[in-house]
């Protein structure tokens, strides 16, 4: 996502110097586009909006602004009578443009930085009257915590800073501050009453996800919605600082079993399922995990090709490659593959059934390939404090990634011996502790504590305390004897019985309904 | 086990507004000094509130010249309690090693042993090393460890029956029936001590004695849905309350 030419200031003096980008020059197109987008938003067409904010920026951009920043706000503001909040919400995409074909200054980010303290704090004051396509609500939230992210990698990065740079952070020092990014989603979370919306939301008393969040009684969707995707920005958040508990707790309002104002917008989705996942993983919640990776892969496999021209298709196939790599180390700790559909199930073999082989086996070579999937798929941990400036400039920007990964191969490593217990409970129906503890190559008290870990690892303790079985091959032991337990899938005689009885109700009232002569 | 441990005595008024900080305010350094005297109020009164501490880690994670290793100590101490819930993991993903001045070497030997060498405040390994035998259920290891560690140990009451508590949750869950000397070596007690512990549990817990072919003792869990499959089964076949609503019309 980098460029390789910086850019001092979009106010640069006119004329720059290499590649010639003056941020008075504005095109045509771009002056069609902002009034025309400005009128959108007043008229609070959202289709339109849409089209405008997701394809005619898209093409511009391909045409006139492919390594180069857009006009500045100052040189478009005339043609939009100078309107404030337009000229916020045209940063906001001016930036966030900038992040993704160049490579921002500290200045910039800085500037970006201002830019959304000041877009929130209109949004929080509750003065906006607009609709806004969720489309682009989603990616306001989502690139905040990017370009948050961003900067505590940049900041991380001690090592070849200018005396400038230290400086600049210094002096700087709010910006991007961890506190501040915080509050500001939580801010948005409660200013927007999102969380008793929902609530309300289920006993009929409201309607949001019925209308995906917009307001068709005259109002403004944008606090609601933004308020919505900032739950789904504190996960995120939390998961980067390795607070997975507390990122799960932040989504909790939100059903993941149902459709929702999530799943509206596919970014929004997807970057949900991927953290959830993730977490669930940290926190040894395997079946969890496993049920939502598979959901989702599975929507990716069947929606992808809809997207195919959208300017998201590039992220949504990383993801998609990255929960396959979660998935594949998930199952190797806890294989229920009964919870994993057949499509989702062949590409998985296709992709990593060769290295689940060789995971399962625990061996050096075994960790090797945890360390590999866990580093390709898990996200971009941050460390959020700030360097002390007075210390041997270093680079730590690993630092946080370099301890998750070592308390995850940690973890693995706890249940090496599991696996092995695994192969044998496959076999036998009952066997004894004596013999199985011959087959295994240890004593039998080693046994008893490998069996008691196997318990106690493939259990979870879920939100209400209450404690919640991730077996696969179920056992109990009595005396010296190990039982294992055939896991049959339960007969689902309820549902059955519920689902004829629904449809002979249905027959009875067509029945009723025909008159006879 | 469980989230909020509160051992039957009711909450302070500090623990209701340190709550009441924590779910109203929690990105706020100024809090810090509030829940540092939190965490010794849970110490002093056996209480414990999982949210509160990690709030706490997670502020020293932002401003780590304000950490103090004492609190996080105790911190770490209390979540080795709250076993099985895995606090003592969410505890460790919030402190970044170079304020644990740790350089982690994990020796991988054959099978099932393993070392950890570091260089780290002693009672932040030593805690680990009890974490891990703890999460491998070597109790034999643990007792061992912990007596050697008693002067860390004992700042927090109650540690030791915590601890039992989750050995016995572990046979319960994995063990019908569980030879004595297996239990013995799993809650570290033994003789007269041992018998009169067993007689309580049967009397409050539906435990149950019984002996086996060698003479010894066998105790005999209630049933579950962990150690007895048939319970499972039952468990698995049950129909959500809001299926049947759906259909409260048709039946009506």
């Amino acid at each position: 996502m980098a460029g390789a030419v910086p850019y001092d200031s979009e106010q640069s003096a006119h004329g720059d110097s290499a590649s010639g980008y003056d941020p008075n020059y504005v095109p045509d197109s771009v002056k069609s586009f902002v009034v025309h987008m400005y009128r959108q938003i007043r008229e609070k067409n959202v289709y339109e909006i849409h089209q405008m904010y997701e394809t005619s920026f898209q093409s511009i951009s391909d045409r006139f602004f492919k390594d180069v920043p857009w006009p500045s706000v100052d040189a478009v503001a005339t043609y939009v009578d100078n309107d404030h909040v337009f000229c916020l919400l045209y940063r906001e995409m001016w930036f966030r443009h900038l992040y993704a074909r160049l490579s921002p200054t500290l200045k910039q980010r800085i500037d970006s930085w201002d830019n959304y303290c000041n877009l929130f704090q209109v949004v929080l004051h509750g003065v906006v009257n607009m609709q806004l396509p969720n489309q682009w609500l989603w990616d306001m939230v989502d690139e905040f915590v990017y370009q948050f992210q961003s900067f505590c990698q940049y900041r991380a990065k001690m090592k070849n800073k200018t005396e400038q740079e230290i400086a600049l952070l210094r002096q700087y020092d709010q910006a991007w501050n961890v506190y501040g990014v915080l509050n500001y989603l939580q801010a948005l979370v409660e200013k927007s009453s999102i969380i008793q919306i929902l609530e309300q939301e289920k006993e009929g008393l409201e309607q949001f996800t019925a209308t995906d969040g917009y307001d068709y009684s005259g109002g403004s969707n944008v606090l609601k919605v933004l308020g919505y995707f900032s739950m789904i920005g504190l996960l995120r958040v939390h998961c980067l600082l390795g607070d997975y508990h507390t990122g799960l707790k932040c989504i909790l309002p939100i059903d993941i079993t149902q459709q929702g104002v999530y799943t509206s917008v596919i970014g929004s989705h997807i970057t949900t399922i991927y953290h959830y996942g993730f977490a669930n993983l940290m926190l040894r919640k395997y079946t969890e995990a496993i049920r939502e990776f598979n959901k989702i892969l599975l929507y990716i496999f069947k929606t992808k090709q809809y997207h195919q021209k959208s300017p998201q298709y590039e992220q949504i196939l990383k993801k998609n490659e990255q929960m396959y790599a979660l998935l594949a180390v998930t199952l190797s700790l806890c294989p229920q593959l009964k919870l994993v559909e057949e499509t989702v199930n062949s590409q998985l073999r296709e992709k990593y059934g060769e290295k689940m082989l060789r995971m399962q086996r625990f061996d050096d070579e075994a960790f090797a390939l945890y360390d590999e999937l866990f580093s390709y798929a898990c996200p971009k941990f941050i460390t959020p404090s700030a360097p002390s400036y007075d210390e041997p400039l270093v680079n730590y920007n690993q630092d946080a990634y370099r301890l998750q990964l070592k308390l995850f191969l940690y973890e693995v490593k706890q249940q090496q011996l599991l696996s092995g217990i695994r192969t044998f409970l496959n076999v036998y129906s009952t066997i004894s502790l004596a013999k199985l503890a011959s087959y295994m190559e240890v004593d039998e008290h080693t046994l008893r504590t490998v069996l008691m870990t196997y318990k106690h690892k493939m259990h979870s303790v879920n939100s209400d305390g209450k404690i919640v079985s991730n077996m696969d091959t179920n056992f109990y032991i009595d005396d010296d004897m190990v039982h294992v337990v055939e896991s049959k899938a339960p007969k689902k005689y309820g549902d059955y019985f519920m689902r004829q009885i629904v449809k002979l109700e249905g027959i009875m009232t067509d029945i009723d309904r025909i008159k006879l002569e | 086990m469980g989230r909020e441990m509160t051992n039957q005595k009711p909450q302070s008024e500090m623990s209701y507004t340190v709550q009441q900080l924590v779910s109203v305010n929690p990105y706020n350094p100024d809090i810090l000094p509030d829940l540092e005297n939190y965490v010794n109020e849970q110490v002093s009164s056996q209480t414990y509130s999982s949210n509160a501490n990690l709030c706490l880690l997670r502020l020293y994670q932002f401003e780590p010249e304000r950490m103090s290793t004492q609190i996080v100590a105790r911190i770490l101490i209390k979540a080795l309690m709250a076993m099985p819930a895995p606090d003592f993991s969410l505890c460790l993903f919030l402190i970044p090693e170079r304020v644990m001045r740790t350089e982690w070497v994990l020796v991988l030997w054959k099978g099932w042993g393993m070392t950890i060498g570091m260089q780290m405040e002693d009672q932040f390994k030593t805690l680990i090393v009890l974490s891990h035998y703890l999460e491998t259920a070597r109790f034999r290891q643990f007792w061992d460890e912990a007596a050697k560690s008693r002067h860390i140990l004992e700042v927090v009451p109650g540690f030791e029956q915590a601890i039992q508590a989750y050995a016995i949750h572990v046979l319960s869950i994995a063990y019908q029936k569980v030879p004595r000397s297996v239990l013995a070596e799993a809650i570290n007690i033994e003789g007269l001590v041992l018998d009169k512990f067993i007689e309580h549990h049967i009397t409050n817990s539906g435990w149950a004695i019984e002996k086996n072919q060698n003479k010894g003792q066998l105790i005999i869990f209630p049933h579950n849905e962990f150690n007895d499959p048939e319970l499972k089964k039952s468990a698995a076949d049950g129909i959500p309350l809001e299926n049947i609503t759906r259909i409260l019309p048709i039946l009506g």
